[in-house]
């Protein structure tokens, strides 16, 4: 059966056998660097193509369909493009804070990669405080968006910043509670031990109503974290231009663009992995030949499978709803989410101490 | 009673939302419902509105006849000048004058394809047609003559 927890085992005891331990692990760290920038590009490239075909087929169109078989290599040839265009700095901008902004932006999503487990027993940081990590890395980027909004010396930069920094503090904080009901569950703030206290059922079908609603709050509280319509305020294109990247260009532009997408994947990654079970296959109850045969799929499948899938419900909604103003926005966040997840989390605490859950 | 307003508007909140979200799933699995036409791919299998206005034209059947009388109400109606009737007197078998069509002359290039001319056309005469390639290298080329050569009224048609 493949797994890849093999080939990583193979690796490791091949490195630390060849080389002595200090240099094993730099060129362990190499790798891992490697890997990390190679998934960026494939899933800045699957993900594009994603979104444009599931718009199109939403609006009833056919999207993209003339570069390579079905459009498939529309994003390789866009990404060449922005390559080869000039990246055009502002004459009043503050250089400095102007060509750090991307980067920052860009680094905040690659610590996030951390703690994920992409499969069985592979991970890059199997931290014991992972979830809390998570969510005190994540709020990191908006420095990158404000630095960027600030430094372009733009009022629709400055305008974008202002409103994604609002909004993000905001949205912080539902993310974090609904979060906070499966820490509840676990007891635990390893993602390991999330994943492994799954293995008889994802929370999403043992937590009953309270782990539903908190995956309802987290999805939509993760979809306005990452400034995507239908809270795409920061960016409004009929309001701002391009919010907070109007002056941005070429490679510097791509880096956002790549960035938002990484993050989508990043947050739907961290909601597949606390209410979905991660890597654990389906497994239900004592069905002992059904869970078997479950088995028998590689984590990393179920693993992208379960992310994909949700990554695809955000797309779904992001085309399908129009953008809220700010009051609605904030109204929605201070007393609609928060209200419910603060009820909420009350809820899951009384189930969690009495034992409720299966 | 304020409790009760807010659980009923978080519901039809979401249960709005959800409707919109059931539509365009539906369009998603169905891409039978895609809409767009692939244009220089399917020339010949292009399907068009059934009320896409692309050049008026003036039908003549098997016997080179048109229903024209002349009245101009077109020409009357246009709002910009596109269409100019030059009328001639047709001396019948008895020896009676009638006014029919010389030339019916149609400016393509100053159109704006309203439809006011078949509107107020009496005798259903001029129809607007579906072809739209209409680009060419000559100015002149976009001025037409609608009436054939040598065609003449439709019997009966007053």
């Amino acid at each position: 059966m493949f797994s890849l927890e093999g080939i990583t085992n193979t690796i490791q005891n091949w490195l630390y056998s060849t080389f002595d331990p200090t240099f094993a692990l730099l060129i362990e760290c190499a790798i891992v660097i490697l890997l990390a920038i190679g998934l960026f590009a494939a899933l800045g490239l699957v993900l594009v193509l994603m979104e444009r075909k599931v718009a199109a087929h939403i609006q009833i169109r056919l999207g993209p369909n003339r570069v390579g078989p079905g459009g498939m290599f529309q994003t390789v040839a866009d990404t060449i493009k922005l390559i080869l265009k000039e990246g055009l700095v502002p004459d009043l901008a503050d250089k400095f804070l102007f060509n750090l902004a991307p980067f920052v932006v860009m680094i905040v999503a690659m610590l996030l990669l951390a703690p994920i487990a992409f499969a069985k027993n592979f991970q890059i940081w199997d931290i014991n405080i992972g979830v809390l990590y998570v969510s005190a890395v994540s709020s990191l980027s908006v420095i990158g968006i404000l630095m960027a909004g600030w430094a372009s010396n733009n009022k629709y930069s400055l305008l974008g910043a202002m409103r994604s920094g609002a909004q993000i503090v905001s949205y912080e904080l539902s993310a974090g509670l609904s979060v906070l009901t499966v820490v509840v569950l676990t007891g635990s703030l390893q993602i390991s031990d999330i994943i492994a206290s799954q293995a008889d059922g994802w929370w999403l079908f043992k937590g009953h109503i309270p782990v539903i609603i908190a995956f309802v709050i987290f999805i939509i509280a993760v979809t306005a974290e990452t400034n995507r319509a239908p809270f795409d305020l920061a960016e409004a294109e009929s309001e701002l231009t391009a919010g907070f990247h109007t002056e941005y260009s070429g490679m510097r532009f791509a880096l956002f663009f790549l960035a938002e997408y990484i993050n989508i994947f990043i947050v739907c990654a961290i909601g597949a992995t606390l209410f979905l079970g991660g890597w654990m296959p389906l497994h239900i109850g004592h069905w002992e030949g059904f869970n078997h045969i479950m088995d028998y799929i590689p984590s990393s499948i179920w693993f992208m499978g379960k992310t994909f899938f949700l990554i695809f419900l955000i797309m779904w909604f992001r085309w399908t709803f129009p953008r809220l103003r700010v009051d609605q926005l904030l109204n929605l966040e201070w007393k609609y989410l928060l209200p419910i997840s603060m009820l909420n989390i009350i809820l899951v605490t009384v189930i969690a101490i009495l034992g409720w859950h299966f | 009673m304020f409790l009760k307003d807010y659980i009923s508007e978080v519901y039809t909140g979401v249960s709005s939302l959800l409707k919109g979200m059931r539509k365009t799933g539906y369009y998603f699995f169905h891409p039978k419902e895609i809409i767009t036409e692939q244009y220089p791919d399917n020339r010949d299998t292009l399907k068009l509105a059934e009320r896409f206005r692309g050049e008026v034209v003036m039908p003549h059947d098997e016997n080179n006849e048109h229903a024209c009388t002349g009245c101009t109400a077109c020409e009357l109606a246009c709002p910009n000048g596109t269409i100019k009737i030059i009328t001639k007197f047709d001396i019948s078998p008895e020896g009676k004058k009638k006014k029919a069509i010389d030339t019916f002359v149609y400016h393509l290039e100053l159109c704006t394809m309203c439809n006011l001319c078949i509107e107020s056309c009496p005798s259903d005469a001029i129809v607007m047609a579906q072809n739209f390639e209409h680009s060419v290298y000559d100015r002149s080329k976009l001025t037409k003559k609608l009436n054939k050569p040598d065609s003449k009224i439709r019997e009966g048609i007053e």
